[in-house]
């Protein structure tokens, strides 16, 4: 995995809470068993219309809102399904980051497995963030992960939380298999002072 | 004396391989790894590309169930599969279990079925275990007193290689349902009144214990409804303590424990309930007994009312986001605010999903639609849950209503509930459905969902709209 630092990008604003990943990525694109082609998935139903082609309202359409590298979005954002490929999907666009009031549990910790920067930030900064965007749609902010904050143009700056361990990990290009892998002796010491549940393979 | 603890504190502490640390997070072990073939080719691939093997094989179970149709089999007996993706995905899925010797439940054979209903159908799912799943839908297993819940790919690679996970310990939320549920209320009416009042992010970081007296004379089925809609309150998992109502489920079933160990089994599962005086981080009440039956009316499954209710106005929302989202669910569901939706045209009606799809749930719905017919114009789909389910309500003739009412019997499997295989919500039209989401476009693009209760279901089925269950139920 590669080390993240910082992001430090453009912005689009998708002012709707609690998106949920069917949204981000709907099930008929869950058949395929690579990580390949999901960004086309993306919002699909928001971003096309029946006929394939883009409606043109909404925001990753518009001119202003490509080449953006941050999703901001309202609160509990990636609550449902557990599909990894929501995040997938979202870095297959181009996202790096998904700024948010709050995160669902399972979305948080699959983004984070992939370097996918979960941003928690309070409303009073992401309600900042949409007025910021409706005014300049190009304003660029500051991710910095070792500081743990956000860093809006005007010299304004949010902390947000971040699991230790998951940060440890992005800033130095850790994958989390690797750990566990390494904790095999305890893992092995742990089976043998305690018989297993179930045997799925008893016939 | 030692420290009351929670029926979770309990599981979660039998588990850990490695305590959480200030720097790095608990190493936890799990009992019972369930997969799918959507969630799971990507894992075998890192598998692959690390030379790894699975750990504990014998700790995995694989079944079929998301992308497959539910079609009706041929004069062979097989289940055609028509849609190539499908197609290459299951096949994916059996090379994958052949290579690491994990046992499958193939499409169409005799126990093949829901993952979710499988678990404790084959008597897998036991109290006081760690189970997981690449599917959100994990939490319907925490009805049985085990920490179930759903995982990531990224997750299911770590599981396999290492029957492990790396998690920060959760809070606990109770969720106590007191009262005698009103005529007519079922247990999904219970979980979407608690998901309708408490919105779906109110268990973000925590898992939910239900407890209270409406919840303890629940069946296990009924149990596994409302754990199963945890992940729609937040929770990633839902837990329930385990009692006789627990155990006798679980006797006799096929990987129950048996004779000794059977005994030994007892002992240990009696001690999981929570101890008098352990707190929780936070608790939520409901009182079924003011509670009538539930249906959604928006785009996500805490937008939910009386089935008698009116849409809510945007004035009565808390907050102007909410106000945004009401606003655009409505405009998807084109509905109105302050419109009752008794009496809506609806086109569908899909009785299954991991929510509502055993024998109880069909036995329930065949007894309202006998010597009754479904509407013209109307839908209705029944899918079993699994090929257990199925041939227990053929071996009851429950099959024979179904069709005499006008209604298609299909095979076991996910069916309708997420629009990934053949059987889909056609755009605009109107569903009423037994699963659990009403997401936009989640029974099919441009699908509109109803989520209720079986019987509410069924009187829908029957009427070809909207309506109250308690007509056609005896008091």
């Amino acid at each position: 995995m590669e080390k993240i630092s910082s992001i430090t990008g453009r912005f689009v604003v998708l002012p709707v809470q609690d998106i949920d990943t069917d949204q981000i990525i709907p099930a008929r694109y869950l058949k395929v068993t690579d990580k390949s082609g999901l960004a086309e998935g993306l919002f699909f139903a928001w971003r096309f219309n029946a006929d394939g082609s883009p409606k043109p309202d909404f925001v990753l359409n518009r001119p202003e809102a490509q080449g953006a590298t941050i999703l901001v979005a309202g609160r509990n954002f990636g609550c449902g399904s557990s599909r990894e490929h929501a995040p997938w999907a979202l870095q297959g666009y181009g996202f790096q980051a998904v700024i948010s009031p709050y995160f669902a549990d399972i979305f948080r910790n699959n983004a984070l497995k992939n370097g996918l920067l979960p941003v928690q930030v309070d409303e009073e900064t992401y309600e900042q963030l949409v007025s910021l965007f409706d005014e300049d749609p190009t304003t660029e902010v500051r991710i910095d992960l070792e500081s743990q904050s956000v860093t809006l143009p005007d010299g304004r700056s949010a902390r947000f939380p971040i699991d230790p361990f998951a940060k440890h990990c992005l800033l130095n290009g850790v994958d989390q298999m690797g750990f566990l892998l390494a904790e095999e002796p305890a893992i092995a010491a742990y089976e043998a002072g305690h018989a297993p549940r179930v045997v799925t393979t008893r016939s | 004396m030692t420290i009351p603890r929670t029926l979770f504190d309990k599981i979660w502490e039998s588990h850990i391989v490695r305590q959480q640390t200030a720097e790095t997070p608990a190493v936890l072990y799990i009992d019972l790894h369930l997969i799918h073939e959507v969630t799971s080719p990507q894992a075998f691939t890192e598998l692959r590309q690390r030379g790894l093997k699975v750990r504990r094989p014998d700790r995995t179970l694989a079944t079929m169930d998301h992308s497959t149709p539910t079609t009706p089999r041929g004069p062979d007996g097989i289940i055609p599969v028509i849609d190539a993706q499908a197609v290459a995905q299951l096949g994916q899925l059996e090379t994958n279990c052949a290579d690491f010797g994990i046992p499958l439940f193939k499409l169409g054979s005799a126990n093949q079925g829901i993952v979710h209903v499988i678990g404790p159908e084959q008597g897998l799912t036991q109290p006081g275990m760690t189970i997981v799943c690449g599917d959100s839908h994990t939490s319907t297993h925490g009805a049985f007193g085990a920490l179930a819940f759903g995982i990531g790919t990224s997750e299911v690679a770590h599981v396999l290689a290492t029957q492990c996970l790396i998690q920060n310990r959760p809070r606990t939320m109770e969720v106590r349902v007191d009262g005698r549920p009103g005529f007519g209320v079922t247990a999904k009416d219970i979980i979407l009144a608690i998901i309708a009042r408490y919105g779906v992010g109110a268990g973000t970081g925590h898992v939910f214990e239900y407890t209270g007296a409406a919840i303890r004379a629940l069946s296990m089925e009924e149990r596994m409804t409302i754990c199963n809609m945890s992940i729609e309150g937040g929770a990633r998992a839902g837990m329930i303590a385990p009692d006789d109502t627990t155990f006798q489920y679980i006797a006799g079933r096929p990987f129950a424990p048996q004779g000794a160990a059977w005994e030994a089994a007892l002992a240990q599962w009696r001690s999981l309930p929570t101890d008098a005086g352990a707190t929780y981080d936070r608790t939520i009440t409901l009182d079924a007994s003011q509670l009538t039956p539930m249906i959604t009316y928006g785009t996500n499954p805490g937008m939910g009312m009386p089935i008698d209710g009116r849409i809510p106005l945007p004035e009565e929302m808390p907050d102007p986001s909410a106000r945004q989202a009401l606003d655009k669910a409505l405009r998807y569901m084109d509905l109105r605010p302050g419109e009752p939706l008794l009496g809506h045209k609806i086109d569908v009606v899909f009785l299954g999903s991991c929510t509502n799809s055993r024998i109880s749930d069909l036995r329930l719905a065949a007894g309202m639609l006998k010597g009754r017919r479904v509407a013209e114009g109307v839908r209705m789909l029944v899918v079993p849950g699994s090929q257990q389910v199925r041939q227990q309500a053929e071996a009851e003739g429950l099959h024979e209503v179904f069709r005499a009412a006008g209604a298609e019997w299909r095979e076991a499997g996910c069916s309708a509930c997420l629009g990934m295989n053949d059987d889909k919500v056609p755009a605009g039209k109107y569903a009423v459905s037994t699963s659990n989401r009403n997401f936009e476009g989640r029974q099919g693009p441009g699908a509109r969902t109803f989520l209720a209760s079986p019987v509410t279901a069924v009187a829908a089925a029957i009427e070809g709209a909207v309506a109250d269950p308690r007509k056609y139920l005896r008091n």
